[in-house]
């Protein structure tokens, strides 16, 4: 019985390898040193770790300044998303009006909107608007890429909740506005908290329009776009080059823990309940 | 005045749509209709030429070679995207609990993995001289690929990125085929091994049609992700060497942003999302029929 197991076990192991690898090789090469990393025999176990490769990557020119303004348009960009998209969640979820029907299917459709083909005339609006090399350009950018994503996984939250429950908060004399905040919000906050994060990850890996719109001002830099040349500011530093690469993956890889362990259930029960 | 609070809550959402995604989706086609090159971005007043640009890209060989690459790109990277995410998908199903959770816990990982840090990975991983790649191969006893530079020949890069696009995307793929997997009763399973067939028959006239939707949901999804393909391509080879895995919205930036020809380039774009729309219009019909009746 083993036996017959054997060639699924290797199967599942070639592709844990497979998956596991590339990543484990980046943080293995971050704390190496720079002797071992230039052996011709690689070694595949951190014998002398160090962290001198994080200590170059942290005192690379302007790391901080990066880190800052990739933080700064993407908590920007999902704290605008998630005001804006929980307002039109609760339209489309609790409310019956004219042009609904038509609301939603122009936000599935604006959710496959081909994002990379308005790369030029978004370069040329932000040019004629004085908004090029500007982060708050990138921040919009962000802000609707991720609206209508957010808008339906809220939306499915909302659906997920009574409305019994804030029929009897009205009843006992709350304003509707009241109700929403102390009955419905409490119980969304997990979905809003996984939302947010998911729309974090997307803002924070965005690279096509960070690296189009921010070109004369490159202390406006974000992080992805500075990873990506990094041949310029390592040379041939492979350390150094992954010990950045690793930081930059370190908030999502903390996101994707968060999320892992509290919502797969709770946002896919969300987002499939219409 | 009930009436008109739905409209003013949406309000916000339909105004950002418009300026941030209508207005520059009809900029772009009015810029593939117009002359419109470094002199008219710095003093405006561009003029219109009808079809001129479109004449000038779809006369060009060089555009149909990039269409035939851009097709090769989706069809390669997709069919291998499918083909490996259902067997990872029908493998993790049969694997037990605790072997199970660590496959799926490294294909999390892979699929958290940032995009422009995978590419710096990748390109680490097949660096020539010290890149562990060249060291396995070389030890295997393919003694060519010692000190091998993968990006400097157009053929290997492509290969790169299709290994790149494929590791990444199939974490998505495989586990929602799985978990759509769990949802199949094993009755089915049962009395189809009672009638004797095959592990192929059952794939086929079980598994298969009770999962087709979800595989045409994934397929589109795929084909608009690979087909739309940039940061990897640019941040690895920037359609390089000799244009070798230039696709179609790699080959728009560059039109527009190296060479100044805006106009060019945005009727590459037009061109690429009509492309695009095509080649998927039936099965985005019909999603978004699907969608609607469940409103």
């Amino acid at each position: 019985m083993r036996l017959r197991r054997l060639p699924l076990t290797l199967a599942a192991l070639s592709v844990l390898i497979v998956s596991v690898f590339p990543v484990y090789w980046m943080v293995l090469t971050a704390f190496k040193p720079t002797r071992d990393i230039q052996a011709d025999t690689p070694t595949f176990w951190p014998s002398h770790p160090t962290l001198d490769h994080f200590a170059t990557a942290i005192s690379a020119d302007g790391f901080g300044l990066f880190w800052r303004n990739s933080l700064l348009v993407t908590v920007s960009a999902v704290l605008a998303a998630m005001a804006v998209a929980l307002l039109a969640a609760f339209a489309v979820a609790r409310m019956r009006w004219r042009g609904r029907r038509g609301f939603i299917l122009m936000v599935f459709i604006a959710q496959m909107a081909p994002w990379e083909a308005l790369l030029i005339s978004m370069f040329i609006i932000a040019r004629d608007t004085g908004m090029l090399d500007k982060l708050s350009m990138l921040s919009l950018i962000y802000f609707m890429t991720t609206l209508p994503f957010t808008i339906v996984t809220l939306r499915g939250f909302l659906a997920a909740i009574p409305p019994e429950l804030e029929e009897a908060a009205q009843m006992d004399g709350a304003s509707r506005v009241v109700a929403f905040r102390r009955v419905v919000f409490p119980l969304l906050a997990p979905g809003l908290m996984s939302t947010s994060l998911f729309g974090f990850i997307t803002a924070w890996n965005e690279f096509a329009f960070a690296n189009a719109l921010i070109i004369k001002n490159q202390d406006d830099r974000t992080l992805p776009v500075w990873l990506s040349s990094f041949s310029n500011i390592f040379g041939t530093d492979w350390g150094a080059t992954m010990a950045a690469a690793t930081l930059f993956m370190l908030p999502v890889l903390l996101i994707f823990l968060v999320l892992q362990r509290r919502v797969t259930s709770g946002f896919t029960a969300g987002a499939i309940k219409g | 005045m009930p009436g008109l609070w739905p409209y003013l809550l949406v309000a916000p959402t339909v105004l950002g749509a418009a300026y941030l995604l209508l207005y520059p989706l009809l900029r772009s086609v009015v810029i593939s209709f117009q002359h419109f090159r470094t002199g008219e971005l710095i003093r405006g007043g561009a003029a219109f030429v009808g079809l001129e640009n479109y004449q000038e890209v779809l006369g060009s060989g060089e555009f149909w070679s990039v269409v035939w690459r851009t097709l090769l790109w989706t069809a390669v990277n997709v069919v291998l995207i499918m083909v490996i995410s259902t067997l990872v998908a029908l493998m993790i199903a049969r694997l037990r609990k605790r072997l199970r959770l660590a496959v799926m816990s490294g294909l999390v990982l892979t699929w958290a993995t940032p995009v422009l840090a995978a590419t710096t990975i990748f390109q680490w991983l097949f660096q020539s001289r010290l890149g562990v790649v060249n060291w396995l191969l070389a030890t295997l006893g393919l003694e060519s690929f010692r000190s091998y530079t993968w990006f400097a020949d157009g053929t290997s890069t492509f290969v790169i990125l299709v290994v790149l696009v494929v590791w990444q995307s199939v974490p998505f793929a495989a586990l929602t085929l799985y978990a759509a997997l769990t949802t199949i009763p094993a009755e089915l399973y049962e009395s189809a091994r009672i009638d004797g067939a095959t592990g192929w028959q059952i794939f086929r006239n079980v598994t298969f049609p009770i999962l087709r939707p979800l595989f045409g949901l994934i397929t589109s999804l795929e084909v608009i992700w690979v087909f739309k393909c940039f940061a990897q391509i640019w941040a690895i080879s920037r359609g390089g060497p000799d244009g070798a895995t230039t696709t179609l919205p790699v080959y728009a930036f560059q039109v527009a942003q190296s060479l100044h020809k805006y106009d060019l380039g945005a009727a590459i774009s037009t061109l690429t999302v009509l492309i695009l729309v095509a080649a998927l219009i039936t099965h985005l019909r019909r999603m978004l029929r699907h969608e609607g009746d469940q409103l």
